[in-house]
C-alpha cells in the first residue's frame, strides 16, 4: 500500500464532493497517510481463507408486500429543500 | 448469417451487445410504498425513503423479487439462490441517495440465452450475460429555465431490470430483432409493459467493429438508444464512425456515447464520465436476498406459454407458415384473439383473416386490438360463414367492413342485408340463360375460341346476383351452357 | 436543586403512580436542570414547552388508568434521532436546520410509552467522535470534574450530551447511539449506565447513519433497572427496518436480581492494553472479585483478533459513512452554498457543511471503496471483521458474559488529542469489539479514580442476551455502590 500524493487525495476530495485548496490537501494527505499506516497492521493477519462479513445480523432479509401505500405528499418531500419551484427541487443547470 | 460491412481495407464484422432496462411491473418501488403509475404531478409519487431523507431505509419488494425470477425463467437463465445489493455511488440530483442500489457481483439470475428471429426466416441464439434488480433514477428537466435544472422523483426508487446480452448480435436487424424479442418475451410474462415510448424499456448497445475472426475491437457504449429505429440508425452511424477512425489508422476510444436521434448521430459524453469510480459494496442496510428452489418451482409454474413455445405449436397444430405464426404471435393479445377466432373453424383461413383484414383495419383505423369493434368470436363467426359456403369470400369483405363499423355479428348483417349466397342451381341457371340472352355476340366468339371470354360472363353472373351466386356453381352452370 | 431529579426512574414511576407528584411538576423540576446546567452544552435544541405538554397529557392518562411503561418520565433524545417536533441536526452545520417530517421508530415508542421529551443533546458531528469536541455546536462539558486540576473536561462521545445531560441531572434517561463505543464510553466518563444492546434489537428507522451495519440506538439512564426499563419501550421488530430482528423482546424486569450465582464470566487477556493505567487494572480485577464473590466462575478467555478491532472498525465505519452522508448534496434539504455551477455547488456545500474529522472519514471511506483499494483495505476489514465474529462464538462456549474495562483512560481535558486522530480513535480500543459483531454490551460504573473521575466496567454477552448483561450489571451495581455525584452538583449544593 502506498503513499498518497497530493493529487490522490484531490482526486478523492472529488470524488466525495469536497471542495479543498491546496494547503488543505497537503495537510490531508499527511494525516490520511498516517491513519493508512496504521491500518498496515492489519496485515500481520492471515486472512486467506476467511469469508469477508456481510452483515452482523444473523437473520433473514425481511421483504414487503407490493402494496402502494407511501408517497402522495409532495408538500412534505420539498419541506427542506432549498430551493423548489411548482412542484420541482431546483439546482444549477446541468451540462449534458 | 453475419453481416459485414464494406470499408476501404475490406471487410469489417460488428460485435454487439446489449443492456436493456426494462421497468418491472408492480404497484410500488423497489424499496418503497410510493406508487409506480407514469406521468403523475412532479415528486408527487415519492416517499420520504426515495427522497433519501436522513435515516430512511429500503426494505424491498418481494413482487419485484418475484418479477425478476419470472423474467429470469423466461429467459432460460439461471436463477441464484443468493443475490446481493449493492451501492454504486456518485453524485447526480436525479439520484437522492448519492448512491444507486443494485446488484454488482452477486445478480439475481445468471447467464441463459434466447432465440432471435430474422427477416429471412433464420433463428440465431444470443446468451443472456445477467440480470439484475437496481433503482431507477428521478428526472431532470433541463429546458424549463435558463439556468436552472428541475428535478421529479417521481420515477426514483422504481425496480428496473438490468438484462445484459452477450456481444452476439452482429448487426442492426439482429439487434432489433434481439431487442423485440426481449421485448415481446417481457411482455407475454407481465413483468415489463415494454413501453418504450414512456421510457419503461431503454437499451443501451455496445457496439465495436473487427476484421471477420479477428481480436475483438475497443467498444463505445451508446445511450439513449430508445426505440426500434433508434437502435438500428445508431448502430448504422457508430460502425461507420469506428470504421473510418480504423481506416484512417485511429483507435477507437472506450467511452459513453449519447445517441442524438435530431442530429442522428452518436457524440461523445466524456462530461458524464470523469473521473467514475462508482466504489461498488455491499449495501449494510440491506442484508442477503435468498430465493429458495421451492419459490423457483412455483414460479416456474405459474409461467405463461412463451412466445416461441406458442409459434412451434401453432405451425405444427394449425399448420400455419412460420410467418403467419410469428405474426399472430409478437403479442400476447393478437395470439391469443387468433386462437379464439380459430376455435372449431379453419385455422389458416382464420390466420389469414386477422392478419390480413383485422390487424389492416385496425391499423388504418388507428385502434389497438384491445379497442377493436370486432371481438375474437364475432370473427370466428365470420370465419364460420364463408367456411360453410354460407357466404363467399368477397361478400365477407363487404360483411367485414360493416362489422368494423357497427360491431354486429356478421350473421346478423348477412342475414338483414340478405347476403345468404345463392346455392340453389335452377335460380343460377335462370341468371346464366338471361346473361346469354343479352350477349349473343359474346357467346358467339367465346365458342369461337375467345377462351379468355369466360371470366366476362362469371362477372355478369355475379352482378346480376349482386354477388351472392356460389362462385363455384356458376363456373361449373356456365361452362356446360356455353358448351 | 430539587429532589425531584434525583429520582431514578423506577422510583419516578412509583412516585407518580402514587400522586407525590404530578408529570408535570417532574418535567418542570428537569426543565429548571436543563436550564441551570446550560453551561455544559448539552443539548442542541430545549423543548421545555413540548415537554410540558407531553407532561400535561401524560398526568391525563395516567388519572384515566392507562400508564404505559414510561409514562410522565422527561427523557433526552440525541440528535441522531428524527424527530417531528423538534429539528434534527445530527450536530452538523449541514443540517443546522433539518425539520424531519417523520419520528423515528425508537423515540415513537418511547412517546407511545408515556415518555416526555425534554430537549434534543449534543453530539459529535454525524456521531464520528469520542469527546464530543467535533459538535458543529460547540463541545459538551462533563459535568465531573478532575480533583488534580482545573481544567473542564470531555464528557466522551460520541453521544456525550446525552451522558452529560443523564449524570447533570436534567433528563432521567437519554437516548444514544452506539457505532463503536458512542454510548459506553462516555457513559463510562459521566459515572452513568449505557447500553448499546444486540445489533438487530433497536429499529435503525429515523436515526441518522453515520454506519450502517454498525448503528445501533441504545439507552443511557443512572440504574442498570432503569437501563432496561428505557430499552424494553424502544426494542422491537420494526417492518421498515429490513436488518431489524423479527425477535421477541423477552420481559427484563423478570431477570432483575436474579444475580450471578452459576454464572461463568469470561476475562479476555488481550484486552490488558499496554499503558493502561494501574487503576483501571486494579478496577477490572475488583469487578472480577464482586462477581466471583457473588457466586460467579471466572475464566480466563482468549479473543487474538480483538486487539483488530480499531482499525478494521476505521476502514468498515467511513466505508459507509462515504456513501451514507452522500445524501447531504444541497438539492433536497439542508445548507445549500451556491456554486458556479452544479458540481461546485455540490462541493462547496459539503466543504462548508462538514467539519474536520467528517470530512477526513469521508476521504478515508471514499479511499478504501476506490478501485484498486477495495479488496486491500475494505474486504481484508471485513474478513477481520469475521474472526472477531468467531472469536466471540469460541468465548462464549466457555463462558456467558465478558467482563473488560469500558475504557483505556477517563474523561480527558477539552482539546486534548484532537491533533492526534489515532490516539482519539483508540478511546474505543474496548468498546469496537461488540460493535463490530453486534454483540449486546453496557458499560457500569465501577468507582472513581484518584482524581475523582468515575471508571466505567463493561458487560458484553452473546446475540440476543441481554439478560445476562443486566445480571451481571447489576451485580457490579450493587457490589460498586456508586453513589457519587458529579461536581457540578455537588458544587451547587454546597
Amino acid at each position: 500500500m502506498s503513499e498518497l500524493s497530493k493529487d490522490d487525495v484531490k482526486k478523492i476530495a472529488r470524488l466525495a464532493r469536497l471542495k479543498m485548496e491546496d494547503d488543505e490537501l497537503e495537510r490531508r494527505a499527511e494525516s490520511i497517510n498516517g491513519i493508512l499506516q496504521w491500518m498496515e497492521q492489519l496485515n500481520e493477519v492471515d486472512t486467506d481463507n476467511v469469508e469477508p462479513l456481510r452483515n452482523v445480523a444473523d437473520i433473514e432479509l425481511a421483504l414487503r408486500e407490493d402494496v402502494m401505500n407511501d408517497g402522495g405528499y409532495p408538500d412534505k418531500v420539498l419541506s427542506n429543500a432549498p430551493e423548489e419551484t411548482q412542484g420541482f427541487y431546483v439546482v444549477p443547470k446541468v451540462v449534458e | 448469417m453475419a453481416q459485414l460491412i464494406k470499408g476501404e481495407t475490406g471487410e469489417w464484422e460488428m460485435v454487439i451487445g446489449m443492456e436493456v432496462h426494462a421497468q418491472v411491473i408492480a404497484n410500488s418501488k423497489l424499496f418503497s410504498g410510493a406508487s409506480t403509475a407514469f406521468g403523475a404531478e412532479p415528486n408527487s409519487q415519492v416517499s420520504i425513503v426515495d427522497a433519501a431523507m436522513p435515516g430512511m431505509l429500503p426494505v424491498p419488494n418481494a413482487f419485484v423479487v418475484e418479477q425478476a425470477v419470472k423474467t429470469g425463467l423466461g429467459l432460460n437463465s439461471k436463477i441464484n439462490h443468493t443475490s446481493v445489493f449493492e451501492r454504486k455511488n456518485y453524485f447526480y440530483p436525479d439520484l437522492p441517495q448519492g448512491y444507486q442500489i443494485s446488484q454488482f457481483e452477486h445478480p439475481i439470475v445468471g447467464e441463459g440465452v434466447i432465440e432471435i428471429d430474422l427477416p429471412d426466416g433464420s433463428v440465431k441464439e444470443i446468451g443472456i450475460t445477467r440480470l439484475h434488480l437496481e433503482q431507477d433514477a428521478g428526472k431532470s428537466v433541463h429546458d424549463q429555465h435558463p439556468t436552472k435544472s428541475y428535478v421529479d422523483l417521481n420515477r426514483s426508487g422504481c425496480a428496473l431490470m438490468e438484462i445484459v446480452s452477450e456481444p452476439d448480435i452482429r448487426g442492426p436487424e439482429e439487434a432489433v430483432a434481439y431487442l423485440s424479442k426481449l421485448r415481446m418475451i417481457l411482455r407475454y410474462l407481465e413483468t415489463c409493459d415494454g413501453n418504450m415510448d414512456e421510457g419503461s424499456m431503454r437499451a443501451d448497445v455496445n457496439i465495436s467493429v473487427r476484421k471477420p475472426g479477428g481480436p475483438l475491437g475497443i467498444r463505445a457504449e451508446i445511450k439513449n438508444v430508445n426505440s426500434l429505429k433508434a437502435v438500428q440508425q445508431a448502430i448504422d452511424f457508430e460502425v461507420r464512425r469506428q470504421i473510418e477512425i480504423l481506416e484512417d489508422g485511429g483507435e477507437v476510444v472506450q467511452e459513453t456515447r449519447l445517441w442524438d436521434p435530431a442530429k442522428m448521430e452518436t457524440r461523445s459524453m466524456r462530461s458524464k464520465e470523469e473521473a467514475h469510480d462508482y466504489r461498488y459494496f455491499p449495501d449494510p442496510d440491506l442484508l442477503p436476498l435468498h430465493v429458495t428452489q421451492e419459490q423457483i418451482d412455483a414460479i416456474k409454474a405459474t409461467l405463461p406459454e412463451l412466445p416461441d413455445e406458442k409459434k412451434h405449436r401453432f405451425m405444427q397444430a394449425h399448420g400455419l407458415s412460420a410467418y403467419d405464426a410469428s405474426v399472430l404471435i409478437a403479442e400476447k393479445a393478437r395470439a391469443d384473439y387468433f386462437e379464439a377466432a380459430a376455435n372449431n373453424n379453419d385455422p389458416k383461413l382464420a390466420a389469414n383473416w386477422v392478419i390480413n383484414e383485422l390487424l389492416g383495419g385496425l391499423n388504418k383505423d388507428g385502434l389497438d386490438l384491445e379497442d377493436s369493434p370486432i371481438k375474437a368470436e364475432q370473427l370466428g363467426g365470420l370465419v364460420a360463414l364463408i367456411s360453410d359456403n354460407t357466404i363467399s369470400g368477397k361478400i365477407a369483405k363487404d360483411v367485414f367492413a360493416e362489422m368494423m363499423k357497427s360491431g354486429k355479428d356478421a350473421a346478423v348483417i348477412v342475414e338483414e342485408k340478405g347476403l345468404k349466397q345463392v346455392t340453389d342451381t335452377g335460380a343460377i341457371e335462370a341468371i346464366i340463360d338471361e346473361v346469354i340472352a343479352e350477349n349473343p355476340d359474346n357467346v358467339a366468339a367465346y365458342r369461337g375460341g375467345k377462351d379468355k371470354l369466360f371470366g366476362f360472363f362469371v362477372g355478369q353472373v355475379m352482378k346480376k346476383s349482386q354477388g351472392k351466386a356460389n362462385p363455384a356453381a356458376v363456373n361449373e352452370i356456365l361452362k356446360e351452357k356455353l358448351g | 436543586m430539587s429532589d425531584l431529579t434525583h429520582l431514578t426512574i423506577k422510583n419516578a414511576l412509583e412516585g407518580l403512580d402514587k400522586k407525590e407528584f404530578s408529570a408535570v411538576e417532574l418535567t418542570q423540576a428537569h426543565i429548571n436542570a436543563m436550564e441551570s446546567t446550560r453551561e455544559l452544552n448539552a443539548y442542541i435544541t430545549e423543548t421545555p414547552e413540548l415537554a410540558l405538554k407531553q407532561a400535561a397529557e401524560s398526568d391525563k392518562r395516567r388519572a384515566g388508568g392507562e400508564a404505559g411503561l414510561l409514562e410522565g418520565i422527561p427523557l433526552a433524545v440525541k440528535d441522531m434521532f428524527c424527530t417531528k417536533d423538534a429539528r434534527t441536526t445530527a450536530a452538523s452545520h449541514i443540517l443546522e436546520n433539518y425539520q424531519s417530517p417523520y419520528e423515528s421508530t425508537v423515540t415513537e415508542k418511547l412517546w407511545q410509552d408515556g415518555a416526555v421529551m425534554i430537549g434534543k443533546t449534543n453530539l459529535d458531528e454525524f456521531a464520528m467522535g469520542a469527546s464530543n469536541m467535533t459538535s458543529y455546536f460547540g463541545n459538551v462539558i462533563n459535568p465531573w470534574r478532575s480533583n488534580a486540576h482545573d481544567k473542564d473536561l470531555v464528557p466522551g462521545g460520541s453521544s456525550g450530551g446525552s451522558a452529560a445531560c443523564v449524570s447533570a441531572r436534567s433528563a432521567m434517561g437519554a437516548l444514544g447511539t452506539d457505532t463503536n463505543g458512542s454510548i459506553r464510553q462516555p457513559a463510562s466518563y459521566t459515572g452513568t449506565v449505557g447500553i448499546k444492546p444486540t445489533y438487530g434489537r433497536c429499529s435503525r428507522w429515523g436515526i441518522v447513519a453515520f454506519a450502517s451495519s454498525l448503528d445501533q440506538a441504545g439507552v443511557f439512564a443512572r440504574t442498570v433497572e432503569d437501563c432496561a426499563l428505557m430499552l424494553q419501550s424502544c426494542s422491537g421488530h420494526d417492518p421498515k427496518d429490513s436488518t431489524s430482528a423479527n425477535i421477541e423482546v423477552p420481559d427484563w424486569s423478570n431477570s432483575f436480581n436474579n444475580g450471578v450465582k452459576g454464572m461463568k464470566i469470561g476475562i479476555p487477556k488481550e484486552f490488558r492494553v499496554d499503558g493502561m493505567p494501574d487503576e483501571i487494572e486494579k478496577l477490572w480485577q475488583q469487578g472480577a472479585d464482586w462477581l466471583k464473590d457473588a457466586g460467579a466462575e471466572i475464566v480466563d478467555v482468549s479473543m487474538p483478533h480483538a486487539k483488530y478491532a480499531i482499525p478494521a472498525y476505521y476502514i468498515v465505519a467511513p466505508a459507509e459513512a462515504s456513501s451514507n452522508l452522500a445524501r447531504y448534496d444541497g438539492v433536497r434539504y439542508g445548507l445549500r452554498v451556491e456554486g458556479e455551477n452544479l458540481i461546485d455547488m455540490y462541493e462547496k456545500t459539503r466543504a462548508e457543511g462538514f467539519g474536520d474529522e467528517v470530512k477526513r472519514r469521508i476521504m478515508i471511506g471514499t479511499y478504501v471503496l476506490s478501485a484498486g483499494y477495495y479488496d486491500a483495505y475494505y474486504i481484508k476489514a471485513q474478513k477481520i471483521r469475521r474472526l472477531i465474529v468467531e472469536d466471540f462464538k469460541k468465548v462464549f462456549e466457555e463462558c456467558d458474559a465478558l467482563l473488560t474495562p469500558t475504557s483505556p483512560g477517563v474523561a480527558f481535558p477539552i482539546g486534548e488529542r484532537m491533533d492526534d486522530p489515532i490516539k482519539m480513535y483508540l478511546e474505543d480500543i474496548f468498546t469496537s469489539p461488540a460493535s463490530l459483531a453486534g454483540m449486546p454490551a453496557m458499560s457500569v460504573p465501577g468507582g472513581l479514580n484518584g482524581e475523582g473521575l468515575p471508571l466505567g466496567l463493561q458487560i458484553m454477552a452473546k446475540p440476543w442476551d441481554e439478560e445476562s448483561v443486566f445480571r451481571v450489571g447489576q451485580e457490579i451495581e450493587k457490589a460498586a455502590n456508586f453513589t457519587a455525584l458529579p461536581n457540578l452538583l455537588t458544587k451547587a449544593a454546597a
